[in-house]
């Protein structure tokens, strides 16, 4: 079975919630919609207080070529347009609409039928993609369409859908394969014309055999998508891992995935850029996970943008007495939530509650060499090496360390048998580096 | 015995001078000329090496000093004018007095100031701490309390009082290297001068938001309304993006500001307690409770106002 080479641990991949069908969740009283719910630049408002608003109406246009067009989640009136604050805490301007009805973009096809025939063409693809506000649904909330365009010179070979979720909990895109399967293959035959290639593989990990074996079954009518069944491996689902596992090659460092003739795409992605071109249906909607081993109930839901986390929590009851931390995404790579209030975006993709046990990290020790985190990193990297730099703020030798190269998938510290923070450290001294990488004159 | 003993030390001492001579004669073909004012000048410095001067160590300094030809724009913050002008003297050139300086911390977010909205388990660093999130209290601006600058301090003037969960500069030991400063991710931390007698004044704040956001945070943030600025007779102070800021070169330490300040925001410190006069003080804010006692004459540690 086909998987990375180098690198990689095996978490526990507690999929409690895998059985639990995709539900729609109520919309609630308010929606607070964040402008910066993609990377790169925020989104500016082009709606004022006062003014009424559909669902799936465009609420805030792209302000830089790295951003993306935000849309409503909720019909209503805006009520205010002002900064809020987001999951870290820190204020991100926001549009904030009291909802009333629920009253959708008349464009919007919201019949349950699938259109399997791809009438536009390739540019038009990538146009109603931009139009939407598609981002990729994978993590890093890149813009589709700017992944769908390689830059000039570069040619893609392979379009890769990414079903991996190898993060432990979350079971969002395992849901969508298995109610959504055909829609999903639908939309990386889109992304397939927009990008003209003629190979697609969909890689999804073994933990998944219903969801391997469903996609199977429909993928007969499209011969040219090939389900790769992955080991069971964290960090499987990693732009650049995902590539070594599915085509065997390697993304050279400080490369883009174009570079080893990869573009890649995770499924949930594909789902939307099916909605969008086939049902013109906008991003403002994606599959949330809410679960916890101290959460009594556990469920997916099919979710608004700019729904406050705490109302999420709410509706399946309380908070559990023993939750100790709220994590937005995953345990490894997962942002713990300091501001219950904050809203979640489109690309959200699960609210873990952690238990203080679960969640207490070991007193650290002294490093003793012994290398683990060295066997564990995916990107071949020498994590004590680059926490030793980082703790004198050596950002030279940090450069030559590569510690650009870093994913930050947590393996480090998730094999360290000293207990060392080690993805902590690596990470703002990566920050620090980035920055200084950027603000040199260009060659 | 003899046959042994006495060729061994012959052998050994020819060996010696032949490698001696050799030894020499590299020495003087490979011989670098150095300045020899360079180790004057390091002799004179007081070899903390803590790069405060902006050069890798003392020596570094000193290479450049002679380099340049000029002192403008050298100087060693641990020796201060004293070392600057042993320096001048055995260069043969002039150098400008410079005030003394001091590390200033700009938060008093106690405790009891500034509520806990949630509970930090990560490493602690404050850098770490800063690139995470905007902190575990209200305010996004104030001292993340990990002790990043205690660390960063190389003459131990810096530690943190566990009951504030803030640091303290110990004005005696402080050289003002601002080692701390570059320490500190949120700028907290300022370089300021020592003031006549150590007395100063300035804005123990630097939360930027709005008055109502910042008060809610912190009882005694800087709310930016601009009080200290109409009363300040010598136009040193100014308020920009809701905070105030007092210019140490232009304030004349009159103290007017730190009474105009409605959240008691404006710190004057190592001031002798005033003999009430006529006009008695307007009723003051409940001080701040985790703050030491009464400051009766000029202390080295920095205190709270008008107790």
């Amino acid at each position: 079975m086909k998987t990375f080479k180098i690198g990689g641990v095996h978490p526990n991949d507690s999929k409690i919630s895998k059985d639990c069908a995709i539900e729609d969740f109520p919309v609630l009283e308010r929606a607070y919609l964040s402008m910066a719910q993609h990377l790169g630049a925020p989104a500016e408002p082009i709606v004022q207080k006062g003014d009424k608003v559909k669902v799936g109406q465009l609420i805030a246009k792209p302000s830089g070529f790295v951003s993306a067009n935000i849309h409503s989640s909720v019909s209503g009136t805006v009520a205010a347009v002002e900064p809020y604050a987001d999951l870290a805490g820190n204020p991100v301007m926001h549009v904030i609409i009291d909802v009333e009805g629920d009253e959708w973009e008349e464009s919007i096809d919201r019949t349950p039928d699938v259109v399997r025939e791809i009438k536009l063409s390739k540019e038009e693809i990538i146009k109603k993609i931009q139009e939407c506000g598609i981002v990729g649904l994978g993590g890093a909330s890149f813009p589709t369409h700017i992944k769908l365009t390689p830059p000039p010179g570069k040619v893609a070979e392979y379009l890769l859908i990414n079903g991996a979720e190898c993060e432990p909990f979350l079971t969002s895109d395992y849901r969508l394969m298995l109610e959504q399967p055909e829609q999903v293959l639908i939309g990386a035959k889109i992304m397939m014309k927009a990008l003209d290639v003629t190979k697609c593989r969909f890689g999804v990990e073994e933990n998944k055999p219903e969801a391997i074996a469903k996609l199977k079954t429909f993928a007969a009518q499209y011969p040219e998508i090939e389900i790769v069944p992955l080991k069971k491996k964290y960090p499987q689902g990693g732009e650049k891992q995902l590539i070594e596992a599915l085509t065997g090659r390697r993304v050279p460092s400080m490369g883009l995935p174009i570079d080893a003739g990869a573009v890649v795409q995770n499924c949930g992605t594909a789902l939307a850029v099916y909605e969008a071109v086939q049902k013109n249906k906008p991003l403002f909607e994606g599959i949330v996970t809410v679960t916890g081993n101290c959460s009594e109930q556990q469920r997916n839901f099919r979710l608004r943008a700019g729904t406050p986390i705490i109302n999420l929590l709410d509706a399946i009851g309380r908070i559990p007495a023993d939750a100790a931390k709220i994590i937005s995404g995953g345990p490894m790579m997962g942002k713990a939530v300091s501001n219950l209030l904050a809203a979640t975006v489109k690309s959200s993709s699960a609210i873990l509650m952690l238990t203080e046990e679960e969640t207490k990290r070991k007193p650290e020790s002294n490093c003793i060499r012994c290398g683990k985190c060295i066997d564990a990193c995916p990107m071949g990297l020498e994590p004590y090496l680059l926490v030793r730099y980082a703790r004198a703020n050596m950002f030279d030798e940090l450069e030559t360390e590569k510690i650009y190269d870093c994913i930050e998938c947590g393996c480090c510290l998730f094999s360290c048998p000293a207990y060392i923070p080690l993805l902590d450290h690596i990470r703002a001294a990566k920050a620090e580096v980035m920055k200084i990488m950027r603000s040199r004159p260009k060659k | 015995m003899g046959t042994i003993i006495i060729p061994t030390v012959v052998s050994l001492s020819v060996l010696g001078l032949v490698l001696a001579i050799v030894l020499y004669l590299v020495a003087q073909k490979f011989k670098v000329e150095e300045d020899p004012r360079i180790d004057d000048v390091e002799a004179v410095m007081p070899g903390a090496n803590c790069g405060g001067c902006g050069f890798a160590g003392c020596r570094a300094f000193a290479e450049n000093c002679v380099k340049a030809g000029s002192l403008d724009g050298f100087f060693c913050p641990v020796g201060g004018n004293a070392v600057m002008q042993k320096v001048a003297d055995t260069l043969g050139l002039q150098v400008e007095e410079k005030e003394p300086m001091v590390a200033v911390v700009r938060c008093h977010g106690t405790c009891d100031n500034r509520e806990t909205t949630n509970i930090y388990d990560g490493c602690t660093s404050c850098k770490v701490k800063a690139n995470l999130y905007s902190g575990d209290t209200g305010c996004k601006y104030g001292c993340l309390g990990c002790g990043d600058c205690v660390q960063a301090c190389k003459f131990g003037a810096i530690s943190m009082n566990p009951k504030t969960g803030l640091p303290e500069v110990d004005e005696n030991k402080c050289t003002a290297c601002g080692a701390c400063v570059k320490a500190c991710p949120k700028g907290v931390i300022e370089l300021r001068n020592k003031g006549k007698k150590s007395m100063r004044v300035f804005v123990k704040c630097i939360n930027k938001d709005k008055g109502a956001v910042a008060r809610k945070a912190c009882k005694v943030a800087c709310i930016g309304c601009g009080k200290c600025k109409t009363v300040c007779p010598f136009d040193a102070i100014t308020v920009e993006n809701n905070v105030a800021y007092i210019d140490f070169t232009k304030c004349r330490l009159c103290r007017k500001c730190a009474e105009a300040c409605p959240t008691k925001a404006i710190w004057d410190v190592n001031f002798p307690v005033r003999v009430p006069k006529a006009e008695p003080k307007p009723a003051a804010a409940p001080a701040p409770a985790a703050a030491p006692a009464p400051a009766p004459e000029v202390k080295p540690v920095e205190t709270p106002k008008n107790e």
